[in-house]
């Protein structure tokens, strides 16, 4: 595999990580109206991520900062083609990371109610938007040269665009629903699995249709395949559930989204941003590559930092890995 | 309206805004490593105490420079996409690198040491805060790599009239980023100093207005004045070492930076340096511009001896127009700048200014620590109110000097966003004009800009208000009292969620 084509996969992979990961405190965040009844089960919601959310969040970033490295046309087109999408998610981070860190600091209901507005507006912005973004490049924009967009905003919501937006949504809800019942205990961990049982299959089918609609549009044998893999864990988790195995569903539900994201990246591979314009406006693993050079460097950095990574963050995971629940939340102290 | 115009303020105002918290974030996460480094070692209660409360003042600052950070690593390709396809291949890896080495350690392990009070080892939960301060640093040394190679490119070959890394090595040893990258953390821990000082002088004060004077948070409060204080003299000393050692880079760097930055119209041996104008420092006025200046102090600044000559701002206009031409290229993504003359003069209030308020405001801020030291030597309180006034005033100094100091070395370099670098590969620059994004519109822009603005205003409001009201309510707004009703079971510091959400 050269060079260009091994950073094209780990850049899937980087979504793929970002997705299974950020997906379930997305989901989370999004949970925090619908599941919790009050302040102390909200806290409950929120310590589930806590630990987690940050690092979490670090892999778009290292995703992003890696597709500039690596294919710096990709980088420019996908976020000057999609400004104010990817406008609307920075400003949903932004607001996000904050109100974790402040929802806590003062004892008011108010100032509580703000911030928990500001955590679902927060969480149900970035996946629909990451949806819309990732599914729209991967499936085709009209670009024209110099990765200019053509067609203003209303390009930007393609059939499978608007499709990807509603099944990265409704993944995350599912996600965030089993990390919910895997992490916590008593009421709410009841409350979780039956919500994720109820609304999981509704909210996992736009991704069954989007997997489907993208092989029949433009699959290969391989990408059908992992299609095909990836709905049968789909359909997998939410048995494995019903069966009140939070852990396999969890686990399941990480084979669906890496398969979604392998068979939408790799159902036009070669070619990374497709011009619905014209192809030769095209961005393609080859002519969007940096130097071999760069490249390499990338690669060493890659080669050794990337299981230091997996290693320190799957301890995290290890370290708070007991269920919390309503009684292991300390009483408000605040000045 | 420009879309060239409306980016550049975007840009300003979220880099310089995000530069607000970096400089604290580096610092006090440091600080409070060797705080809670000294707890570890002896176990003194007050140093647990320090680590708790300036621990949390941290983290409210630490949460609104990350999500700051992220608009960083989008806005180039947002908008300046021209940019980001120019300098791609070797911009892009220092920022690939931050992320892999840098950021994610970084927000794993402060994770950890957030909510890992008691459940992880005391050793390990130190090595969490120290691995998450050392990151936050490797990241800005990553991005000041970037940052220096926009200032001074290196490690480059031209291929198809765009740069080629040929050694990563070269970008990561650049001289311009070792130098702003020593200069910049200096910077951080003045902050830091100034932070401690102020706080602790105002706590201080009010142990002794309430005559507490056996009041047990004391020790915290004056063990952390003097910390902060001898802290803010070295940053101090440290600042205005690197300080000379990147001026006198940029003197043969970018001549133009410093000429401008001392509004010097004509080439002068020796030169004098300038400490104050009265004139008008804009163009063409700069010809009548009146100040105090030392004589051959420019000279020395710039070369190290007193007689060398300094070129001024016309003469090197005359250089840049004779070495990168008279106008902008005709080209259609210029728009209006295509095929007109350029100004190689940088906006000169702006920078001759922006120079004087970095030095002033950072010796503001020394001279604040100097005096904290002088006014607390051998356990003296403060017993009048105007110290500890001044020293809550001067927080405020260092963030100014460090603000101006960006503003200047950004604007400086204008109409360059890849400054020449004169002794590099020839054709390696770019104008600010021809980075904006070509399929960007100046209302997509003015939308992020009013979007972003509005949004870093509220929080800005918010950060204070918190940072405030932690810091009034002092140790006991992080510590909650010991033993109400269960103390049997408790152990003293056993507020294991303390910093849970």
């Amino acid at each position: 595999m050269d060079l260009p084509t091994l950073w094209f996969w780990v850049i899937t992979a980087l979504w793929t990580g970002y997705f299974f990961l950020e997906g379930f405190d997305f989901g989370v965040g999004m949970l925090t109206r619908l599941l919790a009844r009050d302040n102390t089960e909200r806290r409950v919601l929120v310590n589930t991520i806590g630990p987690v959310w940050d690092g979490n969040e670090v892999w778009v970033i290292v995703a992003i900062g890696a597709t500039f490295a690596a294919f710096p046309p990709w980088y420019a087109t996908m976020l000057s083609a999609e400004y104010l999408p990817v406008l609307l998610i920075l400003l949903a981070l932004i607001g996000r990371g904050v109100a974790f860190e402040y929802r806590g600091k003062v004892d008011s209901d108010r100032w509580r109610h703000g911030w928990d507005l500001v955590i679902l507006l927060g969480s149900w912005i970035p996946p629909l938007g990451w949806g819309l973004v990732i599914t729209g490049v991967a499936t085709g924009l009209p670009i024209g040269k110099d990765g200019v967009l053509e067609g203003g905003l209303g390009a930007l919501f393609t059939w499978p665009a608007v499709l990807g937006a509603l099944a990265l949504a409704g993944f995350s809800l599912v996600h965030g629903s089993v990390f919910v019942a895997l992490k916590t205990d008593g009421e709410i961990r009841r409350r979780a699995r039956a919500l994720a049982l109820r609304v999981g299959p509704l909210c996992l089918l736009p991704m069954a249709v989007l997997m489907v609609l993208v092989q029949v549009r433009q699959g290969g044998l391989v990408t059908i395949v992992i299609a095909a893999v990836g709905l049968l864990a789909g359909a997998g988790a939410l048995v494995r559930l019903a069966a009140g195995r939070e852990g396999q569903a969890f686990a399941l539900l990480g084979v669906l989204i890496a398969s979604v994201v392998v068979s939408l990246f790799g159902s036009d591979f070669p070619t990374i941003i497709a011009s619905t314009v014209d192809p030769s406006y095209s961005l393609t693993v080859a002519n969007a590559a940096s130097s071999p050079y760069t490249l390499g460097v990338i690669t060493w950095v890659a080669a050794f930092g990337t299981p230091a990574v997996l290693v320190y963050q799957g301890w995290t995971y290890w370290v708070f890995r007991r269920r919390i629940s309503a009684a292991h939340i300390p009483p408000v102290h605040v000045p | 309206m420009d879309v060239l115009d409306v980016a550049r303020w975007q840009f300003a105002i979220t880099t310089v805004y995000h530069f607000l918290m970096v400089p604290l974030t580096i610092g006090l996460s440091i600080v409070v490593a060797v705080m809670q480094t000294a707890w570890v070692r002896t176990g003194k209660a007050h140093y647990l105490a320090m680590t708790k409360f300036w621990g949390k003042l941290m983290l409210v600052n630490f949460a609104m420079g990350v999500v700051t950070g992220i608009v960083q690593e989008f806005q180039f390709g947002m908008t300046w996409s021209a940019y980001s396809r120019f300098v791609g291949d070797v911009f892009g890896a220092p920022l690939a690198m931050e992320g892999i080495v840098a950021f994610m350690v970084e927000s794993t392990f402060l994770g950890l040491w957030i909510f890992g009070w008691e459940r992880l080892p005391k050793r390990v939960h130190l090595a969490c805060l120290w691995a998450a301060s050392l990151a936050s640093t490797a990241s800005a040394y990553f991005i000041l790599s970037a940052n220096s190679w926009m200032q001074h490119p290196v490690g480059i070959e031209l291929v198809d009239g765009r740069p080629r890394l040929t050694s990563i090595w070269a970008v990561l040893t650049n001289n311009t980023a070792i130098a702003a990258f020593t200069h910049t953390v200096s910077g951080g821990f003045a902050v830091a100093g100034t932070f401690l000082v102020g706080i602790s002088a105002w706590h201080l004060w009010k142990k002794h207005k309430l005559s507490a004077v056996d009041d047990p948070d004391r020790k915290v409060w004056s063990a952390s004045l003097r910390l902060g204080a001898w802290i803010g003299m070295v940053a101090f000393a440290a600042v205005a070492l690197t300080g000379d050692t990147q001026g006198k880079l940029m003197f043969q760097q970018q001549p133009m930076k410093m000429a401008a930055a001392e509004a010097l119209c004509h080439t002068e041996a020796p030169a004098s340096f300038s400490i104050f104008a009265y004139g008008d420092v804009s163009r063409p006025d700069c010809e009548n511009v009146k100040s105090i200046t030392v004589p051959a102090l420019l000279s020395f600044l710039a070369h190290n001896d007193f007689s060398t000559e300094v070129k001024g701002v016309q003469d090197l206009t005359t250089l840049y127009e004779q070495k990168y031409g008279h106008n902008y290229p005709v080209d259609p993504s210029l728009g209006a700048l295509s095929g007109q003359p350029i100004d190689y003069v940088p906006d000169l209030p702006v920078t001759y200014w922006g120079f004087r308020f970095m030095i002033g405001f950072g010796a503001i801020a020394a001279g604040a620590a100097l005096l904290a030291l002088w006014l607390t030597r051998r356990g003296r309180v403060p017993r009048t109110k105007w110290f500890p006034r001044l020293a809550l005033l001067s927080i405020a100094t260092p963030f100014l000097a460090n603000s101006f100091g960006w503003i200047f070395t950004e604007m400086g370099r204008q109409p360059f966003v890849v400054v020449p670098n004169p002794t590099g590969v020839d054709g390696v620059f770019m104008y600010t004009a021809q980075a904006v994004s070509p399929g960007v519109s100046a209302g997509q822009v003015l939308t992020s800009l009013i979007a972003l603005t509005v949004v870093y205003g509220v929080l800005a409001v918010v950060e204070v208000f918190l940072l405030v009201r932690y810091a009034k309510a002092g140790v006991a707004g992080v510590m909650p009292p010991p033993g109400d009703g269960d103390a049997d079971q408790k152990k003293p510091d056993d507020d294991v969620l303390a910093f849970a959400y």
